[in-house]
């Protein structure tokens, strides 16, 4: 029992202060005034110079969450959000909106490299025969640039900020939006239809294979500030586009709210690939500050043979609230969720995604790694559900968890429904613990504990790491390492 | 090279005494064979020299090279060249067995000061020593130990030692489980890697093992103390009589 309890002991000791992206950055900012109200929402609007049809969206949902509860079905715990105390806008004064790299703010670009995206770099990269990625970087409220957009265009794939795609493409942006995740959804997708500030938009036309991979990192900046980014993305019939989003912020002592809504639609033979590396600042030892994540992320295989496959590796949050979902729509659809959820120190963490067979021979396949360690607390929630014309339809979820130490939880909690008699749904779930003979054993080669812990939890998730985007499966596994590093040693 | 002391050893969680005043000593180039029934500790006495921290040491010392390596962690005494073949080595999932051995390999040389092992140097130390254990390189991509049969995890275990060159090999019943090819070619790996500056100590039952792998001295691990030590032929004794009478004139 010795080592286990040494790792406990370190567990309990827990350096979440190791955060690496815990810097802040000095930047003018311009914010809206505290609190919540129709004047704030008209404020955001007309910032964003926005024709009267998305006010007019934005103050309905208003309207309906005035009227709403904020849900308390998750297993997470949380002292009640005062909505009037946060601020809903706060954009980098010297960006009005996305530029080209040489007129950003150097300060803002500084902040990007320290966290490992070398904006410059990438177009530099441009001409090199290498994997490239075209950027989208959100700085508190505002995007501040988009890079490779330009050659983008030449495919024709459409990538830009949602505040520029709702001047630019208004037809595209009013027929989509909303549509997959209704204003009315959920107390916080309504929250964030009012007052969402900034994301991305991606439209890949008709039979386009988007030529590299499209990315965004988000990060909040300001004091008490939201984050409500929004997130549309388009596959026209037989198109392809890989999408990555990463997320950071500074250490604060207090929480702060990050309230997103990400929707996608598929049509025919589309396919849509969504990583997300999520690594917000967790709060500290003592469980103090730390991001409030609460997400709707949902993916609508409207056309027949479309393909949705969410990937995601979630270290961050002091709370993350987080189902990102598949509507099987289409005849022939196909769903994926493929999880890595670690827990370390106070975080609590409810999950999972809910995959809603409606079309023929619909198939889905849920893949969830859970880590939790120190006090944490980690929760699988996942529903798997058959409609009754859903014939033949065909799910396998395989929910594994890990636990280090004997503090922390893991859950699971299925649910699933077939209308469908000829539905074919399996679940497999396994708990365990990382043995006091594993430990030893690597030991035993001269692999210190940490790098131990490091290697046998990057076996348990290995089948999460393959499904992501090659450039980003070291990162991830280096962030695995990280977010544990505080477990032992 | 090894100097054990009137080492006395319990389990840590309940205090139950598994090594009753043991005392050995191996030299520097010397096989070692160790015998003993079961449950006499002979596994524990591998384990308490590997650093196991479910054993407690209550009394006597081991001097590994003059050094007294008690408080050492299992992981130093790995980098200071003591290597321990399982007797039943334990599975990695999703670890591919390759991965493995390059980190071990490269922690090791790091906790030494040495430079990390370039890729295909790597590749090509692990092609070369799998080659002489007649391992297939497909098995190297597979999960550590996983699915592995009997015999090809003590294979995995030796190929482990050949990489990482201890200068102190402990092997736990490597012969158990091992066909008898499997047991000569195994037999040849840790023959290879006999050198002057290098000891042996080979846990068995069997004179089997001992006809291939030669060793210098022979001791008998009964209730936690080494009752007799001889040379090899108290080996061939022991598979002729058994146990009975040396035990008898030991109580
Ligand atoms: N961690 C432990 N907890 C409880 N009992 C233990 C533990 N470790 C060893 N023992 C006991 O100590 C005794 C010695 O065990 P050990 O495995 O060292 O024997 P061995 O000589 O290797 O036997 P074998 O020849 O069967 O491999 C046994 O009775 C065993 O049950
Ligand atoms: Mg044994």
């Amino acid at each position: 029992m010795a080592a286990v309890q040494e790792t406990i002991d370190q567990v309990r000791q827990i350096d979440v202060d190791q955060y690496k992206y815990g810097f802040e950055t000095e930047i003018e900012v311009e914010k809206a005034p505290k609190g919540l109200s129709e004047e704030i929402i008209r404020f955001i609007s007309a910032k964003k110079q926005e024709p009267d049809w998305m006010l007019e969206w934005r103050l309905d949902a208003y309207r309906r969450w005035l009227t709403m509860e904020e849900p308390g079905w998750a297993r997470v715990d949380y002292p009640r959000i005062d909505f009037n105390d946060i601020y809903y806008y706060a954009a980098p004064k010297t960006t009005s909106g996305p530029k080209s790299l040489d007129e950003v703010d150097p300060e803002l670009l500084k902040v990007y490299e320290k966290l490992g995206i070398p904006l410059k770099e990438q177009e530099i990269l441009a001409g090199v025969d290498k994997p490239r990625v075209a950027v989208d970087a959100v700085f508190d409220s505002v995007s501040v640039v988009t890079t490779f957009k330009k050659e983008l265009a030449k495919a024709g794939v459409i990538f830009m900020s949602i505040s520029e795609a709702v001047r630019e493409h208004p037809e595209l942006v009013k027929k989509y939006l909303g549509s997959v995740v209704p204003t009315t959804d959920n107390y916080y997708a309504t929250l964030n239809s009012a007052v969402f500030t900034d994301g991305s938009f991606v439209y890949v036309p008709k039979g386009v294979r988007c030529p590299m991979e499209l990315s965004t990192y988000f990060r909040i900046n300001e004091k008490n500030t939201g984050q409500f980014e929004r997130t549309l993305i388009i596959a026209d019939e037989g198109a392809y586009v890989s999408y990555l989003e990463g997320c950071t912020a500074p250490q604060r002592d207090e929480n702060q709210l990050h309230a997103a809504v990400v929707e996608l639609v598929a049509l025919d033979d589309a396919e849509i690939k969504y990583s997300t590396v999520q690594n917000w600042y967790p709060g500290d030892k003592q469980g103090k500050g730390g991001i409030y994540n609460f997400v709707t992320k949902r993916g609508d295989c409207r056309g027949d043979r479309s393909k949705i496959s969410w990937t995601q590796v979630e270290t961050g949050s002091a709370i993350t609230w987080k189902y990102p979902s598949c509507i099987l729509r289409g005849d022939d659809s196909r769903g994926e969720f493929y999880s890595i959820a670690v827990s370390n120190g106070h975080q609590q963490i409810d999950s999972g995604t809910k995959m809603i067979h409606l079309g023929k021979n619909t198939s889905s396949r849920i893949i969830s790694k859970g880590i939790a360690a120190g006090v944490s607390q980690n929760t699988y929630r996942g529903q798997v559900s058959a409609h009754r014309k859903a014939t033949n339809a065909r799910n396998f979820t395989q929910c594994d968890s890990l636990l280090i130490g004997d503090r922390c939880g893991a859950h699971t909690v299925p649910y699933i429904e077939a209308k469908n008699s000829s539905a074919q749904f399996e679940h497999e779930a396994t708990t365990s613990k990382i043995s006091e003979d594993q430990l030893f054993y690597c030991l035993q080669r001269g692999i210190p504990e940490e790098a131990a812990i490091a290697l046998i939890v990057n076996g348990f998730v290995k089948e999460v790491i393959q499904e992501l985007p090659m450039e980003f499966a070291v990162e991830a596994q280096k962030l695995i390492g990280i977010s544990l590093e505080g477990s032992v040693g | 090279m090894l100097e054990i002391k009137n080492l006395h050893a319990r389990i840590a969680e309940d205090g139950t005494e598994i090594i009753r005043g043991l005392n050995l000593t191996v030299k520097a180039g010397e096989v070692a064979a160790i015998m003993g029934p079961n449950g006499s500790g002979k596994s524990t006495l591998s384990y308490i020299l590997s650093g196991r921290e479910d054993y407690e040491v209550t009394e006597g010392e081991i001097l590994y090279n003059g050094e007294n390596i008690l408080e050492l962690d299992p992981a130093e005494r790995a980098a200071k060249g003591i290597f321990l073949a399982f007797q039943y080595p334990v599975e990695i999932p999703g670890v591919a067995t390759m991965q493995f051995l390059k980190v071990a390999m490269n922690e090791q040389r790091k906790a030494r000061g040495e430079a990390e092992l370039t890729t295909p140097d790597f590749m090509r130390r692990v092609k070369e020593a799998a080659a002489e254990l007649k391992i297939n390189p497909d098995m190297l991509k597979r999960p550590l130990n996983v699915g592995f049969s009997g015999g090809e995890k003590k294979r995995a275990e030796i190929l482990q030692m050949a990489l990482l060159e201890p200068k102190l090999c402990v092997l736990d019943e490597t012969d158990s489980g091992l066909d008898i090819d499997a047991l000569k070619i195994v037999a040849d790996g840790v023959n290879a890697l006999k050198s002057p500056d290098r000891a042996t100590i080979v846990i068995t039952h069997y004179q089997r093992l001992l006809d291939y792998i030669v060793p210098d001295t022979v001791h008998v691990l009964y209730k936690g103390q080494i009752i007799r030590t001889g040379d090899k032929s108290l080996a061939l004794e022991l598979e002729a009589n058994g146990y009975a009478d040396i035990i008898g004139e030991a109580a």
